[in-house]
């Protein structure tokens, strides 16, 4: 007596989309992270030659929007953009005739941003060529998940045993749970942190062995890793909180960094909203990996779009 | 009369007879005779025979069903029902009568929509009887003529969907249908709280990314609303309650002899907020699938009588408007063609709750709480409303095999256990036979 069904038979070949690190197995996540090591931004193979990758914007995006583009250009993929303020979505189109006319238009894969949680799985369900989820609402943002595990694996042998403490907006925060799930595969010790209306108990249900703890210092101390999140303004309808006494009690300052491991790493999936939840002393500082994570989400990105198309190697 | 073959007589014979309002479950046969019931009497002791005969033996007759809560989307929405599909449904369900809610297009604030539903134009299947909408447009500003509204036919007065929060409306609204004696039903919501909040708040609702609301949302609009009913000496119904903090409400209005009745849906005691599932747009409804405690506190109010009545919420959307992204997607379920095999499936065989208590609930209460004279009773002389059905048969639910013009259903694919055989309307067949 299962209520989940699937919306369309599932075609014989299986489709190759990223719509969340929730159900990847930990293997297909260390096959990408390994692809993400062998492909070179500087000189790329044009793997993706004669593909076009329609990338598909409902929602504002710098980072993600221009990494997925850059990499897919490297690759030798022609890209088209699609925004909600520049289409039929603005008519009222609905989500799975965009996709299905982007299909059409000759898209061999999908990169979508949609400020709903779920829509990439909607998507995909009526979709027969892959799409890369580029963050759906609050849900995941499986890429961003990608991109900070390499960029901590380039400065850390392995995740496994590693104190990560993710802090700040949890509760809104897709990339707080795509983080989480992916670490927790890799026996990272992940701990959320946050007010409890950002963080609460029920955080810690996604994956097994999360910790909780509502006291910044409790999160940082002996930390290997402290990833900040964004309060997201944008998100906080109906919720009362006091930007003062949040950025007293939560902001990542040097003398609260020194709690940390000496060599701890600090990382931000941005945008950063500096004087909120972290000091341009700590984002500027030595242990920031705030602009390598940018860098990062070039060769993951290729890797994700390669492995989609089927042209890794 | 009673033993001379008559027109427009039909024998129910062999059957088990499960009606409640007299106390009685017992093979017998029943007679039905110009629309009204003629007599129960022991097995064959009906001499003379009928026009026609039905054989129900190893079945149940029961009163016929009565749905107090149903959305029937005509005037307005015949994309997602029209009131003959709506009520075919509601025959395949073992509904005899259906109370068909206001929030139509234009909303049924007037007794010429009121009547308009009940002309025999639209091809009803079974008794439909209007609930009108409390105020104009259900805007929740200037109540709706309630006595004009009640002289065409209207069984109750609720703004539905949205729900009345200004207290002097309500209070409004519980005086004037105090003095007709009409039922004010509330969708108790406070949507001040709800807003933007496509389900409950808990661990599903985390791990998807979505925004809950809390059965608080719901419970403070009770009380709100018990002490305004108190006031007015009225009679509040609540519908489809969903918590475990709203059945404590009505508990405490009981004790200070607030008349409260409410009613509660096959989906909130068969299934809790896990359901959604993948962002399943078919287990989105408002009240939304509450917690796992929520749902005991519920099952156990059946078993103990603290809820009145099993209502479905019936609420068709077309798939187009049911495949969009969750938090876009339109709240409501189906429900009138598997109620009674959730009920029997949920609380019978796997909560002990006797049949009987099932069909007080599908048909005796209804008629009581809504006052339909003469329906939710087989004693002689009551309408010939009467639900057949087989409280053994397992079978599966198909929603494409559905009656009602959609499919936004939660149990697509289901096996359940109990089925309708024969639904019987005014002592016509309107299902099965």
């Amino acid at each position: 007596m299962s209520p989940v069904r699937s919306h369309t038979a599932r075609p014989s070949k299986p489709i190759r989309s990223l719509l969340d690190i929730e159900s990847q197995p930990r293997e297909a996540i260390a096959a990408l992270l390994k692809l993400a090591r062998r492909m070179n931004p500087v000189r790329p193979r044009p793997l993706l030659r004669g593909k076009t990758v329609a990338l598909l914007f409902y929602e504002a995006s710098t980072r993600t929007r221009v990494s997925f583009e850059l990499a897919a250009k490297k690759l030798g993929a022609t890209t088209t953009l699609v925004t909600g303020s520049a289409s039929s979505i603005e008519k009222g189109e609905s989500l799975i005739d965009t996709v299905c006319t982007l299909r059409a238009a000759g898209a061999d894969a999908i990169v979508m941003r949609h400020p709903s949680s779920g829509a990439a799985l909607l998507a995909a369900r009526h979709l027969s060529i892959p799409l890369i989820n580029a963050g759906d609402g609050m849900h995941e943002h499986p890429s961003q998940a990608l991109l900070d595990a390499f960029t901590i694996l380039l400065h850390r042998k392995k995740l496994e045993g590693l104190r990560i403490s993710i802090i700040g907006d949890i509760l809104h925060s897709r990339v707080a749970r795509s983080n989480a799930y992916l670490l927790r595969k890799f026996g990272a010790h992940v701990t959320f942190c946050g007010p409890p209306e950002l963080a609460p108990d029920v955080s810690t249900t996604i994956a097994p062995g999360l910790r909780l703890t509502h006291q910044v210092d409790e999160a940082l101390r002996g930390a290997d890793v402290v990833m900040m999140l964004r309060v997201q303004q944008e998100r906080l309808e109906g919720l009362d909180l006091d930007v003062a006494q949040y950025t007293a009690s939560y902001q990542l300052t040097p003398g609260r960094l020194a709690l940390a491991r000496r060599d701890a790493l600090v990382m931000h999936p941005g945008p950063i909203i500096r004087g909120m939840e972290i000091t341009s002393a700590v984002a500027d500082g030595p242990q920031s990996l705030v602009l390598q994570q940018v860098s990062s989400g070039i060769p993951v990105r290729m890797a994700i779009l390669a492995w989609a198309l089927g042209a890794a190697r | 009369m009673k033993n001379r073959k008559a027109p427009n007589s039909l024998l129910i014979r062999g059957g088990r007879i499960l009606d409640p309002s007299q106390r009685l479950e017992a093979e017998r046969d029943l007679l039905l005779h110009n629309g009204r019931v003629a007599q129960i009497t022991e097995r064959g002791k009906i001499r003379g025979g009928a026009d026609d005969t039905f054989d129900a033996r190893g079945l149940i007759v029961a009163p016929g069903f009565i749905d107090l809560h149903v959305h029937l989307r005509e005037p307005g929405q015949a994309r997602k029902e029209t009131i003959a599909s709506g009520t075919a449904a509601a025959a395949a369900g073992g509904f005899t009568s259906v109370c068909a809610m206001p929030n139509t297009s234009p909303v049924n604030d007037s007794p010429e929509i009121t009547a308009w539903m009940q002309q025999p134009e639209r091809g009803a299947l079974v008794n439909v009887f209007p609930v009108a909408a409390a105020t104009l447009g259900s805007l929740g500003e200037q109540l709706t003529d309630f006595k004009a509204l009640q002289r065409a036919g209207a069984v109750g007065v609720t703004d539905d969907g949205k729900p009345i929060l200004h207290d002097k409306v309500m209070l409004e609204a519980l005086r004037a249908a105090s003095a007709l004696h009409l039922p004010v039903i509330q969708h108790a919501e406070d949507t001040r709280q709800t807003a933007g909040r496509p389900m409950h708040s808990g661990a599903t609702s985390f791990r998807l990314g979505l925004r809950g609301s809390t059965g608080a949302s719901e419970a403070e609009i009770v009380d709100r609303d018990v002490s305004l009913a108190a006031q007015a000496r009225a009679h509040l119904h609540v519908a489809h309650i969903s918590s475990a903090a709203t059945l404590k409400a009505i508990r405490r209005a009981r004790q200070q002899r607030v008349r409260v009745t409410c009613e509660v849906t096959p989906h909130h005691f068969s299934l809790t907020d896990e359901a959604v599932g993948q962002y399943d747009t078919n287990c989105k409804m408002n009240p939304p699938l509450r917690s796992a405690a929520d749902r005991e506190a519920i099952l156990a109010a059946l078993a103990d009588g603290s809820i009145d009545a099993i209502a479905t919420d019936h609420a068709p959307h077309a798939v187009y408007e049911k495949s969009v992204e969750f938090d876009r997607a339109p709240f409501g379920v189906t429900g009138l063609e598997t109620a009674l095999a959730l009920a029997i499936t949920r609380l019978h065989l796997e909560r002990h709750i006797p049949l009987s208590r099932i069909v007080h609930l599908l048909s005796c209460n209804p008629a009581r709480l809504f006052a339909l004279e003469g329906r939710g009773t087989l004693v002689a002389g009551a309408r010939a409303d009467v639900t057949i059905f087989d409280p053994k048969k397992k079978w599966r639910f198909d929603a494409a095999q559905s009656l009602s013009k959609s499919r936004n259903t939660p149990f697509d694919g289901w096996l359940l256990t109990g089925k309708v055989v024969a639904t019987i309307v005014a002592g016509e067949f309107r299902f099965g036979a």
